[in-house]
């Protein structure tokens, strides 16, 4: 087989990676360590970052791209995919990243962004991107940039799952409202929520987002992850609420059974019994605008 | 008729529509359900293994009970499909990848897998694949896809790259290393409905 009849980072191949994630967790780890328990416990991936959520919120200041040594360990230590967060708009972090073999980006509001006009040109990275969104026109535009999956905002580092309740709700409920409308009428509504008018039809007629579409920031219990599910999410990603916990590992496994069973409240029940207490987060409504990360990223 | 898709977890509704479209295209009706808890596969007449992460979906497949009924499916003589992680867990003996992740292993198929065979996310690819049970190539696309290094001599190989075989059937079982639910070529999930119908 010649090498150069291979082709490469296709729309096809990205988007694929992201179907194979579906029904499964993605856990955030810091150490080869973690990402070794996340493993074990049946995460379908790993996110690479430099500390998690929760406390990137505690400790303030610039919050960039891991270091690559870290990254390089965690790649290192499993054979699940791993991901790792860049800044918005930073692209040469994002190269950094790929050069590493990270499986998939995430252009995160979690970290600081680099940009305040624009994010990552996606289309031009071999590998896939998964962004953020809180509404159908934020996911469609990040789409439109490329991104080969989609995730709820939420509010990260918070254990407060409200917000990615909010944003899943809201997402689900505007491709509903495609529903019926005539080719005018999506030409209008693409207008209003800035998106391609291309990608509101496509989305309108296959009734979903045209990419997967994951819960994140807030999901701290096995009921929480379950939820998101019930929502309509395609997987879960938590953050804090593993390695914040008190027993990670079995808050961990009891996640993944939980987004396996989220329809059976019987199983659930059995599946949060005695794994400890979960992270014990903030609620949104304590924390004040400028400390909000959900706001980043347009 | 009634075909089961696995669904622990990966890229189950693209399987369920792919079956679908195949069936529609053969003018043939039958039920197609998806799998999460055990009880269903004993009343299955095909199963598909689809595409997801390997570890996660052996791990579940023990502690749901669906690995002992698909191995009792197998004895049967039900046809069984298994893709890229699909694959994977119906092989015999792993690598040493497969090794140091305890990854269980339904051992359906006599063969050797190779984990990540091909790379990370970025060496995935698409290629146009020369599969000996059809008439033209195949789009078949790879996502940090497995491959088959040894396979015993009661499995028929179906399709190789260099060296690494890529499609391969062992008497009711075929298996493969890509991902044809994702393109819009119903040849494979034919070739597979072709052991149920005919």
């Amino acid at each position: 087989m010649e090498l150069e009849k291979l082709r490469h980072g296709t729309e096809l191949i990205k988007r694929g990676f992201a179907k194979m994630q579906k029904g499964g967790v993605i856990m955030d780890v810091t150490t080869a360590e973690e990402a070794r328990i996340a493993e074990e416990a049946g995460a379908v991936a790993v996110m690479a970052l430099h500390a998690v959520p929760s406390d990137i919120r505690k400790a303030g200041g610039v919050a960039r791209m891991a270091d690559p040594q870290v990254t390089a360990d965690i790649i290192e230590a499993v054979t699940i995919p791993v991901m790792a967060k860049a800044r918005i708009g930073h692209f040469v972090e994002a190269e950094i990243l790929q050069s590493l073999g990270a499986d998939m980006i995430d252009e995160s509001e979690v970290l600081t962004p680099a940009d305040e006009h624009f994010h990552i040109d996606k289309t031009e990275f071999t590998v896939p991107f998964v962004c953020g969104a809180r509404n159908l026109g934020e996911a469609l535009r990040r789409i439109n940039e490329g991104a080969a999956m989609i995730r709820t905002k939420g509010e990260a580092g918070t254990g407060d799952v409200r917000e990615a309740v909010r944003h899943m709700k809201q997402i689900m409920g505007e491709i509903r409202t495609l529903k019926g409308m005539t080719k005018e009428e999506l030409i209008m509504y693409a207008r209003e929520i800035e998106a391609p008018i291309e990608l509101v039809m496509e989305t309108a007629e296959m009734e979903r987002l045209p990419v997967v579409n994951f819960a994140a920031g807030g999901v701290a219990t096995p009921a929480d992850a379950a939820l998101m599910m019930r929502l309509g999410s395609d997987g879960v990603f938590v953050g804090s609420g593993i390695f914040k916990a008190e027993n990670p590992p079995l808050m961990a496994k009891a996640i993944v059974e939980a987004v396996n069973n989220y329809d059976n409240p019987e199983v659930l029940a059995e599946i949060s019994k005695g794994i400890g207490a979960g992270m014990k987060g903030i609620s949104v409504d304590s924390i004040p605008e400028d400390q909000v990360l959900q706001t980043r990223g347009w | 008729m009634r075909i089961g898709v696995i669904a622990i977890q990966g890229d189950v509704s693209e399987h369920v529509e792919s079956v679908e479209k195949a069936l529609a295209e053969r003018g043939e009706t039958a039920e197609v359900v998806t799998i999460k808890h055990k009880g269903i596969v004993p009343t299955c007449d095909g199963l598909v293994f689809p595409g997801g992460e390997s570890t996660t979906l052996g791990r579940l497949i023990l502690r749901e009970g669906i690995a002992e009924e698909i191995k009792e499916a197998k004895e049967k003589g039900i046809p069984i499909l298994g893709t890229c992680a699909g694959l994977i867990l119906l092989a015999t003996r792993g690598d040493s990848q497969v090794e140091k992740t305890h990854q269980y292993l339904l051992g359906l198929m006599d063969i050797k897998v190779n984990r990540n065979s091909f790379g990370r996310q970025f060496q995935s690819f698409e290629v146009d694949l020369d599969v000996s049970v059809l008439d033209s190539p195949y789009n078949a696309v790879f996502i940090r896809a497995p491959a088959i290094l040894e396979a015993g001599v009661d499995v028929n190989v179906l399709a190789s790259i260099d060296e690494k075989i890529v499609a391969a059937e062992q008497d009711n079982v075929l298996a493969l290393a890509f991902h044809p639910e994702l393109t819009e070529d119903m040849r494979i999930h034919q070739y597979f409905l072709d052991k149920l119908f005919n």
